[in-house]
């Protein structure tokens, strides 16, 4: 090789490298590679279409839509997600079953104690509100186990976990009721309007969030908190209570997923309702580049792994596999996306890591 | 005989805690549930004979969890033994002995990969063993995806023969002395229990478990090897997993997808009711037995009570995890100052 290419190579390397080392680099090329893939299986993959629905409403159809639509729990509970792993180093594993308590209550707030109401029992805004505030309620209650009894945030939402589907159960008094037509406005479309309403409502999700850490300290002090309670609280900073904030953040993520997913079909199973959402949500904020050891908090990341995770799971559907079967997959893609962000497969590059994590400190899930 | 330095009296209390717990509860229903069957011995070893497979499954689990590590993928791995033993059992003339065989291959072999991806690529536990349950459920719907049973003449045999225990036994309504039974799988807990107390409290393997849980910098310097710790730790937890998902084939004699699900959170609950941290280096193998023991007297409480709602026994659980969580922390908290 001459020397002129080898500058030139040099130079080359000068603006990749960063792109390569962006934090994003590795979800948005798996994304990419995904999409990729369902364009080579299903040439009209990427068109979008103007439908109409069975009231003869106009709808935008395609699989785009489909992917957005319905990852929308998964980002809005993969945000939260990622500010409870940031701050308390740890994972909330009981997003699922206070989903269904959430859905129990925002079906019985609309629909009373009958199964089949011919109207609603009270406004959709007040069953949205107490659905929220049930969410806030059951973060409320894991945050105070975390931050105030010192509970590995694990073994203190394995409570919620145990019990929130039955919870849920209970919440409806044991009955499977269904909501008039006009609930399920909130979680598919609003008639006339094309866009289905879990996209907007996802994007107004985003939009706060982004507005809230530009505009405050959130961002800043959960990852203080993660990486060092003891010094942050040196700092002035309240480490119990940015924890305590972070599960009253992730309870009202969940008050809002539930909601949707209550409206979808307007009637709610407690017992088998978003099954393994948790493990989604974890699994999102880890593809994200989040350390799950906390400290980090790299919000776009773990949207873009929601995302990532839907479009593969609709790929997979589109394959004809059986839905009990996608996890195979799933577990697949973790191995290799977690490995090759690894402190161990690094080192083997040659690359030296900030994010690197001390080889004896990584094992541990919480400190 | 040496002590350890740190004082052993708070993690004694948790267990004689959990011990008196269970004493309690079981006090309790004899006398106010007497007459739904809680006076016969039978209920005691009834209460082993449905909870054998979680009993051995939970000391897996404590092990890993004194390692200071996690496996949530037991419950996969015993849904994944379950289907494949049967269909091995059913169509390809396996007997009890070979379809053992495969059941503790299953497990090792996902222990000594979960191991080593967590020790020696230093990847989270958490994570690894989350893709080995969706591993572990996946393959089971893609070997079958309807219930199945075991249609094997010998291995039916085995699992419907009990053991009978002489001279203990009830009285039935006829006045009929009838002999308590107990099932083999019982016997191959307890000996497991006896074995993993053994390896924990005497031998230098257990004791390098609780060092590398409990600091693993200061283990290191101590001189162990604290990866090949941490892969021998999953490597037991998975040879255990097998053991038990075995035990659970033998015990249910079916398969399913969504069999054993929820199984490793049950594990993990009955570790930390026996008095194990999650945060590694605290844990016994006797409180585990007694936890598994608690949870699982209070579930028949809950049933024998018999009421129409069915959403009590989970919430008894959680509320049983609840008290011990919180109990613990106030006695950690305790502790450090």
């Amino acid at each position: 090789m001459t020397k002129k290419n080898e500058k030139a190579g040099n130079d080359l390397m000068k603006h990749i490298k960063p792109v390569i080392r962006h934090r994003l680099f590795i979800p948005i090329v798996f994304l990419i590679f995904l999409f990729l893939i369902n364009i080579f299986i299903k040439p009209g993959f990427l068109k979008i279409g103007l439908g109409k629905d069975i009231n003869g409403n106009p709808v935008l159809i395609g699989n785009i839509i489909n992917i957005l639509n319905n990852s929308t729990e998964l980002v809005i509970l993969a945000i939260g997600m990622s500010f409870v792993t940031a701050c308390s180093r740890g994972q909330d594993i009981s997003v699922g079953s206070t989903i269904a308590i959430v859905g129990g209550v925002v079906m019985r707030v609309l629909c009373g104690n009958e199964t089949q109401p011919t109207e609603l029992k009270a406004p959709v805004i007040v069953a949205f509100i107490l659905g929220c505030l049930a969410g806030m309620l059951c973060g409320a209650f894991n945050g105070i186990l975390v931050s105030r009894f010192n509970i590995q945030p694990m073994v203190a939402t394995l409570i919620l976990f145990t019990a929130g589907r039955s919870l849920g159960s209970m919440a409806m008094g044991g009955l499977k009721p269904k909501a008039v037509a006009s609930f399920s406005y909130y979680g598919n479309f609003f008639p006339g309007f094309p866009i289905p309403t879990p996209i907007l409502i996802t994007a107004a999700v985003i939009i706060i969030t982004c507005i809230a850490m530009k505009k405050t300290n959130l961002g800043l002090y959960t990852r203080a908190v993660g990486i060092n309670d003891k010094s942050s609280r040196l700092n002035g900073i309240e480490p119990s209570r940015i924890k305590f904030m972070s599960y009253v953040i992730m309870g009202l993520c969940v008050g809002i997923a539930g909601f949707i997913q209550a409206s979808r079909v307007q009637t709610v199973n407690p017992y088998t309702i978003v099954p393994g959402i948790e493990m989604d949500a974890i699994l999102a904020v880890a593809l994200g580049g989040n350390s799950l050891g906390g400290g980090s908090l790299n919000l776009p990341g773990s949207i873009v792994g929601a995302y990532t995770i839907q479009t593969l799971t609709s790929m997979l559907t589109t394959l004809n596999v059986n839905t009990n079967a996608i996890p195979v997959f799933k577990a697949v893609i973790i191995i290799v996306l977690v490995a090759i962000q690894t402190p161990a497969v690094k080192r083997l590059f040659g690359r030296k890591t900030q994010a690197a994590k001390p080889a004896l400190g990584g094992g541990k899930e919480s400190a | 005989m040496f002590k350890r330095k740190e004082s052993p009296s708070d993690t004694t209390f948790l267990l004689a805690i959990t011990i008196i717990m269970f004493v309690a509860i079981y006090a309790l229903a004899i006398i106010f549930l007497g007459d739904k069957g809680f006076n016969k011995i039978q209920m005691f070893f009834n209460l082993l004979n449905e909870n054998a497979a979680l009993i051995v499954i939970a000391c897996g689990l404590t092990v890993v969890m004194i390692t200071g590590s996690i496996d949530i993928s037991v419950g996969g791995v015993t849904a994944l033994i379950c289907t494949s033993c049967i269909v091995c059992l059913n169509n390809y003339g396996f007997n009890f002995y070979s379809s053992l065989l495969l059941a503790l291959a299953i497990g090792l072999v996902f222990g000594a990969f979960q191991g080593f991806l967590i020790a020696y690529m230093e990847m989270q536990p958490f994570i690894v063993t989350l893709a080995g349950m969706f591993l572990g459920r996946g393959l089971v719907a893609l070997i079958e995806v309807n219930q199945i049973q075991v249609h094997n003449e010998g291995f039916e045999k085995l699992s419907g023969s009990r053991i009978q225990i002489p001279f203990l036994g009830d009285y039935n309504k006829r006045g009929v002395f009838i002999q308590s039974k107990l099932e083999y799988g019982v016997v191959v807990a307890i000996i497991i229990v006896i074995v993993m107390y053994w390896l924990l409290k005497k031998t230098s393997l257990g004791r390098k478990f609780y060092a590398v849980g409990g600091n693993a910098q200061s283990a290191l310097m101590l001189g162990i090897n604290v990866k090949k710790t941490r892969f021998l730790a999953h490597l037991i937890c998975g040879l255990l997993a097998g053991i038990g998902g075995f035990l659970y084939l033998f015990h249910t004699r079916s398969g399913s997808v969504q069999q054993a699900t929820g199984l490793e959170m049950d594990a993990i609950a009955s570790s930390i009711i026996g008095g194990t941290l999650l945060t590694g280096g605290v844990g016994n193998i006797i409180g585990t037995l007694f936890g598994v023991l608690a949870s699982g007297i209070a579930l028949f409480i809950v049933t024998a009570i018999g009421s129409q709602d069915p959403w009590w026994p989970q919430i008894t659980r959680a509320a049983m995890l609840c008290f011990f969580i919180v109990l613990q922390s106030i006695i950690l908290a305790r502790k450090k100052k």
